[in-house]
């Protein structure tokens, strides 16, 4: 009789694993959105932060109230909905009333995610789902903007922010245009440091590029962002303005102005590169990338709307199917002509 | 010559732990004989041998106790001088029954082997040296057990310039090809006149990967100055050992899609193999033993073991001082090798190693269990040696597409390497889902 174990476990080869895990790379996405979060806190105050706090339960709490109804386990704990709900609450006017922010973000999830069937299946990204459902909502709310580094920015709050539902929503005297609606409707850039450090007024995340880079960075480092995605809009957004602005240096903006204003670095770096909805071939990614870029260039300079790159990374994400069906991998022993 | 770190491997693959510390030192020890050896008529791709042996009968080690059937086929060796108690079904690594030699060998059998009829290097003609090589029962050892005097004959119309002695051994844990070339050296250079003499080859290239410096440079200072060897040094990556990874490491060629290494006119032998061919052939002996690496977690005794064929897993395990409570064993590295669900199989000419867990060291090198849906990270993407699209494939092979599988994802070109399955976050069985695909495949394409 043997002295070992009598039963055996049997499992299919490989017995291991590299230990990755879709957990895992969710929680490093959320936080490298933090600072981007801790800094719009800064720039606005109680307000961003209630909107981010308020945006990130709504998404939580409906994918929680949905997979319950389904008589599925939770699936909050793969942080995907966090991320989804810091990444929607940034895309917002710090100002925004509150229950407007409720119920965009209750849009998102149940409609931009789990209609689609969930995580690994939504077609767009969810954030970006339910921002634009509220710009179709509550334009003029979507695009009233606060001025940053208001004095009282800790202690009170906007009247817009805790309005009434459905409630016309009262304004605070003093407002701001974006960068880039100044530019579009008075021809007036701002300054390159401004920029970059975030200094202007806009959508609670779109403001302070280098903490968005810095995010981005280190995803990229961890393997866990395709840096191909950023790199490919900013060239292609850079090429394309410089190109214009050679020709009418009076109607069009500097490249730098282009890159450094509205939504363009937190869309491209931490919206556009949703892996669920982008492209899953490297040469794909470069394509989905000149692609939202050019999009951008379309809606910034000839469209009715100041700002492009929400829907310019929705229709790509349209088309990012599209994109995998052209562009697969050269499989090994084929095209290439293996003999030499 | 001997070129260090060749910046040029293969695209994608991956970078598991060797874990290769543990049994690359010590030096290849000899097993002691099971009371019963097991021989199973079919070790080898191809048909089984047929048997010349009776029950009853006394054999003496290394005679031969089966004949190959045709010419997709090899002979098979007595491991040990005893009787042969019958020959019946025994159990085969994937639960089929298998036709089978039970020899029990002699108390205190001597380990000596009788000569055969020799096949010298200088006089045989190339067709005299692929029959002994198919006498000698040689199959490939690095564990696809193809017969290797099939690969010397290369199809019709095609010429090989180029013979690759594969000494990479890329699976985690195993060490027999490390110990092999820095104790059997002589035996491989042999070897390399036996193959170049029969394939008409000009150009021999030893292939080794980083980690195994001191093979390299004993091959390389052991080099006869009469033979076209240069020993190349690989990057460490997974699968590097493969066939057509190999190939294109060392030679930058391709190997067509459903083709073969002689499409690009290289052909490629496991180095334990051709240090096996260097030291029967001389002799007129055939295999009656193998080198394997008994490792993993779960083992006291870890080492290199020559062993003979036939040795039951318990056995083997037992020896090696395996704890008790092993749970998972597996023939081969961690990567590829086949789980076992029954420890009286035999160990057979293609098992490179044994590898054993316990259930709580397995489920730390399994991680997490829970699956998650695909988020087309890509990873599996950049792993996939073939540069396949293994997320694609798995949610074909989910819903049983397995003609779209087939015609536009490749499928039947996976080699099963696994890569992907290992670094896909949402812990999806991919390649486990393509085994079974490809399974299907062929049963409904035998249908039809």
């Amino acid at each position: 009789m043997s002295v070992l174990k009598q039963f055996l476990e049997i499992g299919s080869s490989p017995h291991i694993t590299s230990g990755a895990s879709v957990d895992v790379i969710m929680r490093n996405v959320f936080f490298a959105l933090l600072p981007v979060c801790i800094f719009s806190v800064y720039a606005f105050g109680l307000a961003a932060a209630l909107v981010l706090v308020t945006a990130t339960a709504s998404c939580v709490l409906t994918e929680h109230v949905i997979c319950r109804m389904n008589g599925k386990p939770t699936s909050i704990g793969d942080w995907s909905v966090g991320i989804t709900g810091l990444l929607y609450g940034l895309t917002l006017p710090p100002d925004l009333p509150l229950w407007m922010v409720a119920i965009g973000g209750v849009f998102a999830v149940a409609v931009g995610k789990a209609l689609f069937g969930g995580l690994g299946f939504n077609a767009f990204n969810p954030a970006l789902v339910g921002r634009a459902f509220l710009q179709a909502a509550f334009p003029q709310a979507m695009t009233h903007w606060s001025l940053p580094f208001a004095f009282d920015r800790f202690s009170d709050l906007p009247g817009s922010t805790l309005a009434f539902p459905f409630a016309e929503p009262l304004y605070d005297a003093v407002t701001a245009a974006t960068p880039l609606a100044r530019m579009k409707f008075e021809g007036i850039q701002a300054e390159n440091p401004d920029l970059l450090w975030g200094l202007t007024s806009g959508s609670a995340g779109e403001t302070c590029a280098v903490l968005i880079v810095l995010g981005g960075a280190y995803l990229v480092a961890r393997n866990m962002m395709n840096w191909r995605i950023p790199v490919s809009i900013m060239l292609t957004v850079s090429l394309l303005t410089w190109i214009f602005m050679q020709v009418d240096p009076a109607t069009y903006p500097r490249p730098a102005f282009m890159l450094f204003s509205g939504g363009l670095m937190l869309g491209a770096v931490f919206m556009a590169t949703d892996m669920v909805a982008s492209p899953i071939t490297n040469t794909g990614c470069w394509l989905y990338g000149i692609l939202i870029g050019g999009l951008i260039i379309v809606i910034r300079f000839w469209g009715a709307m100041p700002e492009g790159v929400m829907y310019a990374i929705l229709l790509a994400n349209a088309v990012s199917p599209h994109i995998d069906r052209l562009i697969q991998p050269r499989v090994f022993g084929t095209g290439r002509g293996g003999a030499t | 010559m001997l070129s260090l770190a060749r910046k040029d491997s293969f695209r994608n693959g991956i970078h598991p732990p060797e874990m290769k510390d543990d049994t690359s030192h010590l030096a290849i020890r000899r097993f002691p004989f099971a009371p019963l050896l097991i021989v199973p008529l079919s070790q080898h791709l191809g048909k089984p041998a047929l048997p010349v042996v009776r029950a009853g009968q006394e054999v003496t080690r290394g005679q031969t106790i089966a004949e190959a059937d045709g010419f997709l086929s090899v002979a098979m060796h007595a491991p040990a001088s005893g009787v042969v108690r019958k020959i019946a079904l025994a159990p085969g690594i994937g639960g089929n029954m298998i036709e089978s030699v039970y020899l029990e060998p002699f108390p205190a059998s001597s380990q000596e082997v009788d000569d055969g009829e020799a096949c010298d290097v200088d006089t045989a003609t190339a067709d005299e040296i692929i029959a002994a090589i198919q006498r000698a029962g040689i199959v490939g050892l690095g564990g696809a057990a193809f017969p290797t005097h099939v690969k010397l004959r290369p199809p019709e119309g095609k010429h090989l310039d180029t013979l690759i002695i594969n000494g990479v051994e890329c699976e985690p844990y195993l060490t027999t090809d490390h110990r092999v070339m820095l104790e059997q050296t002589l035996d491989i250079f042999n070897g390399i006149r036996y193959l170049l003499k029969a394939t008409g080859a000009r150009e021999t290239l030893i292939a080794i990967e980083a980690n195994k410096p001191d093979a390299a440079r004993k091959l390389q200072q052991q080099c006869p100055v009469d033979l076209p060897v240069s020993v190349r040094v690989c990057p460490v990556k997974y699968p590097q050992g493969a066939e057509k990874m190999v190939i294109r490491s060392l030679l930058d060629r391709e190997i067509p899609s459903g083709g073969l290494p002689a499409d690009v006119g290289a052909i490629c032998v496991n180095v334990a193999t051709t240090a096996e061919i260097g030291r029967l052939l001389p002799r007129g002996q055939g295999i009656q033993e193998r080198v394997i690496t008994i490792g993993g977690p779960g083992i006291k005794k870890k080492g290199n073991y020559r062993i003979p064929i036939g040795t039951t897993v318990r056995f083997a395990l037992e020896e090696a001082g395996a704890a008790k409570n092993i749970s998972r064993v597996f023939l081969g590295g961690p990567m590829m090798g086949p789980s076992v669900s029954n420890l009286d199989i035999p160990i057979t000419k293609g098992t490179s190693g044994i590898t054993a867990f316990t259930e709580s060291q397995m489920a730390e090198a399994t991680g997490h269990k829970h699956i998650y849906p695909c988020i087309h990270c890509a990873r599996c993407v950049e792993a996939c040696p073939l540069f396949l699209n293994p997320s694609q494939l798995g949610i074909l092979a989910k819903k049983e597409e397995y003609d779209r599988m087939v015609s536009e994802f490749h499928l039947m070109d996976c080699f099963e390497c696994g890569a992907c399955s290992y670094v896909c976050p949402s812990h999806i069985p991919l390649v486990q889902y393509f085994r079974l695909s490809k399974k299907m495949v062929r049963k409904l394409g035998a249908r039809q």
